[in-house]
């Protein structure tokens, strides 16, 4: 799919990548407590006896962890192994307050599966690339220290310790910093679809490591190196094109690839080493010998599988086939799960007002959000969760427009005004006195004048330059202040000029 | 008032609610013993003589307002220092904790405090419950009550819970909780006359419990007579949801279901456990204990347990693993002993912190943990001695085919002096010979009292069940206590 080659001094180079997404599940308490996992709260707040690590405590699986990580599995077509174990990692850090992380090494809880991208937005079913997904295991989180608190120390804050982590971890399959963004995004909107996680790569609750390797082609995998933690697609993205460049310069160079941890720093775009795999940990997994294998049923899968909703794919084909929208804006409106919601929401609305069907209001539905409410979001800086309109209202102007009550051009206007005030659009119309109208005698007159007004103009049209046309139909609806009815207008237009 | 302290856990109990004395009077009593021996015993690291008084003026108030009372009502007990004590120090005998203060009861001390018992102290074990002398314990060695005739060498308690007992053997209290990893329940029951059992692996929480090895760790009672164990570790068992690895099953009525006839049992006796050079007092014993059983009604039948000479190297890879990972939680960041030397890091504060505040048994366990793990070891060690457990386990569940219990001593020899083995961990190691297969297997496994050596010390002997069969387990127990007429006591020399 992708030909991205680095051009080095001696030829060129593939890229060969794989990512490890660590994602937080959305749940309302941690892995193996029964403490809270919300973002945002005081240093400490929440932090049980088990997520302290205090002598003696013990940990307890917590189902809807388990239940969000087999619904994402389920979601990306994956196995679901009914048996599965956790192993201790053991390293010491003082973020880590048990000196192990509980994690699944040698049993994850979810198999191979896999997630489709498309790095062609307009043909998005036309050249797909399937990346493969190795695993997905579920592990705790750890807490996080703090170095701008004291002169001297660092404190230690553990309300993250403990909290839901999947990790997803994606064969080697991108060749590209442009199919690794494509399938972060895919990823990142599947977790948003499945609600098992939120995404949200700026509160650190999606984080990637970074493997990257060099090749000539039709040679064998080159060394790897792992950025750690990056924590955006951008970021992803610049720090795969960086790695892969300064790889090449080193091996062009007569160096070796040293397989190592590195750190992407965001303000200079460059990665440097953190460490490398002699000072890498021994982590001494071992089966943890305070849980029992976690041994699902087949009724929990299949209540999991129930549970998943409409997923972008499947609902982005049915917008096609079902709705005639084109692939591009089926894409589009299916991309973030928010959107389409919003969307549904909003042909729904449309539906009921205008009293047809849904797909016969779906395109005029699409493009004003697509364009219209999609461009005042963008110019107002906010997202659709919190648009100041809601699907209703629009779906009321919308209607405004259907039924000829006003016109495509006044209909911008009439929204803009409905962003400012949060009126509904009916009650703009009435009150600025916006109705369309279809008053033929009206329509003539202002035709008369503005035919009068450019007897140039209308000389040269009748010399051939046709193109005038649409000029006449501007100056009548601005003459009538938008307000004539375009069909009316046209026709009025075209009976004067003979 | 001193014949209180030779009364058990159900002459108390009963005593109690027939209004014979007042829990009171039996708490006083107690209180008393343990202040008179303190400095001889070494039994206890703390003592809470107001926590076992406060308990018996509850109880006294309950039975003065006609309230039902507890199984343990009336009962004051010692609590091993590895159970979590809310507001009273628990350091599983560390220096690394000592000082700690937890903020919450562990499940089983909760369940015991439910039932009506009452906190005399914490009682001290060897340090994480390592060892099986009691002279890994920070806090100085537990020494026994008992001596050899004609010496006054000090002598071994047991361990780990050689505070629980000694205590018991002295008559400082009726009973006290102990916990079992390789046999620390068994052993020291064995070394100083009075009984113990380690359930079925699950039939107790652990929540709360320093953890040594969690796939091992099983608490349970100790007291002088089986029907004692029986009350008590009804009282301690039961289903918990904060532990993962706790038995989802109801308790059984152990003290109603008691029994001493055994016709129609079969009693199984492996032939593996009869060692050459075995010592002539134990190996007397233990022909003492079947003809006892046989006694009692039982067939006696050999059975064959042929990985037994595995068991010990398998359990330590096993534990020490475990161990070494369930120990990195003392770290000097959150709680206990901290050792930051100036200009320290963090790597620093660590290697100080736990250099000073482990003892040499626990950072010896700790290495051969560490190594057994690490890459490269991992498969030749820790997954083969897995398999090897499994096989052990098999063992046993192929034996009780044939017999419903098994007969065995408990521990190789009598109490040995202090001093004696602890120079040497490998002599020691081999003291948990015979109690450590049952521990690999989960399964229940009691030592109740079979007589004295010929040097006049206790000898134990071990009867192990089916998994779940704590009752078939108490019952040949108790048949062995109807027989041995054990009722010797140490001389108080304190």
């Amino acid at each position: 799919m992708s030909m991205y080659r680095i051009s080095g001094a001696t030829g060129e180079w593939e890229v060969v990548i794989g990512l490890e997404v660590h994602a937080q599940v959305v749940s309302h308490s941690k892995l193996f407590s029964g403490a809270a996992a919300i973002f945002g709260a005081e240093p400490n707040a929440q932090v049980s006896l088990v997520d302290a690590a205090m002598p003696g405590m013990l940990p307890v699986p917590n189902a809807e962890c388990i239940r969000q990580a087999v619904r994402t599995g389920i979601a990306i077509d994956a196995a679901i192994n009914k048996w599965s174990r956790f192993d201790r990692k053991n390293y010491f850090y003082a973020d880590l307050p048990q000196g192990y992380q509980i994690s699944q090494l040698y049993h994850p809880l979810v198999g191979e599966g896999h997630i489709d991208i498309s790095l062609d937005d307009k043909n998005p079913d036309g050249e797909v690339k399937r990346i493969g997904v190795e695993r997905i295991h579920v592990e705790q989180d750890a807490g996080k220290l703090m170095h701008d608190q004291h002169p001297t120390m660092s404190y230690v804050d553990l309300n993250r310790s403990g909290v839901a982590l999947m990790e997803i971890v994606s064969r080697p399959d991108m060749a590209s910093p442009a199919e690794a963004g494509a399938y972060l995004r895919k990823l990142r909107a599947i977790l948003r679809y499945v609600g098992s996680c939120d995404g949200n790569m700026e509160e650190g609750s999606m984080r990637a490591d970074v493997n990257v390797s060099v090749r000539k082609a039709g040679e064998p995998l080159g060394t790897r190196t792992e950025t750690k933690n990056v924590n955006s697609v951008r970021f992803v993205m610049a720090a795969i094109e960086h790695e892969a460049m300064r790889q090449v310069d080193v091996l062009e160079s007569g160096g070796k690839i040293v397989q190592e941890t590195r750190l992407f720093d965001p303000d200079t775009g460059t990665t440097r080493s953190m460490r490398s795999k002699e000072d890498a940990h021994d982590y001494r997994y071992f089966p943890d010998p305070d849980l029992l294998p976690l041994v699902l049923t087949d009724a929990f899968v299949e209540e999991c599988r129930a549970s998943l909703p409409e997923l972008p794919d499947a609902k982005r084909r049915r917008y096609e086939a079902a709705l005639g929208l084109t692939p591009y804006v089926a894409g589009v409106l299916t991309a973030e799960v928010e959107t389409a919601r919003w969307f549904e929401a909003l042909i729904t609305e449309c539906a009921l007002l205008q009293g047809k069907g849904e797909e016969l209001v779906a395109k005029q539905a699409a493009n004003w959000l697509t364009s219209e409410l999609f461009g005042a979001l963008n110019r107002l800086g906010r997202s659709l969760e919190d648009s100041p309109v809601s699907p209703a209202q629009c779906a009321g102007l919308l209607a405004l427009v259907a039924n000829g009550t006003i016109s495509n051009t006044i209909a911008k206007p009439v929204f803009e005004k409905m962003l400012e005030t949060g009126d509904a659009a009916a009650e703009i119309v009435e009150r600025e006195g916006l109705k369309q109208t279809s008053d033929t005698g009206a329509i003539d007159a202002a035709v008369a004048k503005v035919l009068a007004d450019n007897a140039d103009k209308v000389e040269q049209y009748k010399g051939g330059k046709e193109a005038l046309f649409g000029f006449f139909v501007g100056q009548t609806m601005k003459a009538m202040q938008g307000k004539g009815n375009p069909q009316l207008v046209n026709e009025a237009l075209k009976k004067a000029l003979g | 008032m001193t014949e209180l302290t030779q009364l058990g856990v159900a002459d108390i109990r009963e005593g109690v609610a027939a209004g014979t004395f007042t829990a009171l009077e039996v708490a006083e009593a107690f209180n008393g013993a343990v202040a008179a021996a303190q400095d001889a015993l070494n039994a206890f690291i703390v003592t809470t003589p107001e926590l076992a008084l406060d308990a018996a003026r509850k109880v006294d108030a309950a039975r003065a307002s006609g309230e039902q009372l507890g199984a343990m009502a009336g009962v004051p007990i010692g609590m091993k220092d590895l159970f979590a004590t809310k507001g009273v120090q628990t350091t599983a005998a560390s220096h690394i904790l000592e000082g700690f203060v937890p903020e919450y009861e562990s499940t089983v001390s909760q369940k015991l405090w439910d039932a009506g018992a009452g906190m005399l102290g914490k009682l001290n074990l060897d340090q994480f419950a390592m060892g099986s002398s009691n002279e890994t314990s920070y806090f100085g060695n537990v020494i026994s009550p008992w001596r050899r005739e004609g010496d006054t060498a000090a002598l071994a308690p047991g361990g780990s819970s050689g505070g629980s007992s000694a205590a018991i053997a002295a008559r400082l209290c009726p009973a006290a909780t102990g916990t079992d990893t390789g046999g620390s329940i068994r052993q020291p029951a064995a070394f100083t006359g009075i009984s113990g059992i380690k359930p079925t692996y699950g039939r107790c929480s652990r929540w709360g419990i320093v953890a040594f090895a969690s796939s091992l760790d099983q608490a349970g009672p100790m007291a002088r007579s089986v029907r004692d164990c029986a009350v008590m570790l009804g009282a301690m068992a039961g289903f918990d949801p904060k532990d993962s690895t706790s038995l989802d099953m109801p308790v059984p009525d152990w003290e109603a279901g008691l029994s001493a006839n055994l016709a129609g049992k079969k009693v199984g006796i492996p032939r593996e456990y009869r060692m050459d050079g075995m010592d002539p007092d134990v190996a007397k014993s233990w022909d003492d204990g079947i003809a006892w059983l046989k006694d009692a009604g039982a067939q006696i039948v050999e059975i064959s347990l042929p990985h037994t000479q595995y068991a010990l190297p398998t359990y330590y890879i096993i534990a020490p693993a475990e161990a070494s990972s369930n120990l990195a939680r003392y770290d000097g960041v959150r709680y206990g002993l901290r050792d930051l030397p100036d200009g320290a890091g963090l790597q620093d504060m660590y290697a100080a912190t736990r250099a000073a505040g482990f003892g040499p048994e626990v950072k010896r366990r700790i290495l051969i943990g560490t190594y057994v793990l690490s890459a490269g070891f991992y498969d030749a060690y820790y997954t083969q001695a897995q398999k090897v457990r499994t096989l052990i386990a098999r063992d046993f569940e192929l034996a009780f085919h044939h017999c419903d219990v098994i007969l065995a001593p408990t521990a190789p020899t009598a109490a040995f002096a202090l001093g004696e083995k602890s120079d040497d961990p490998l002599a020691m190691y081999l003291n948990d010979v015979f109690s450590v297969p049952a521990s690999l297997a989960g399964l229940p496994a009691m030592s109740v009292p079979a007589g004295l050596s010929s040097g006049g010390l206790p000898l134990g002997l071990q009867i192990i069940g089916k998994p779940f069969d704590e009752q078939g387990v108490l019952n040949a127990g108790l048949a062995i206590e109807q027989r041995s007429g054990f009722t010797a006591q140490p001389a108080k020399w304190w």
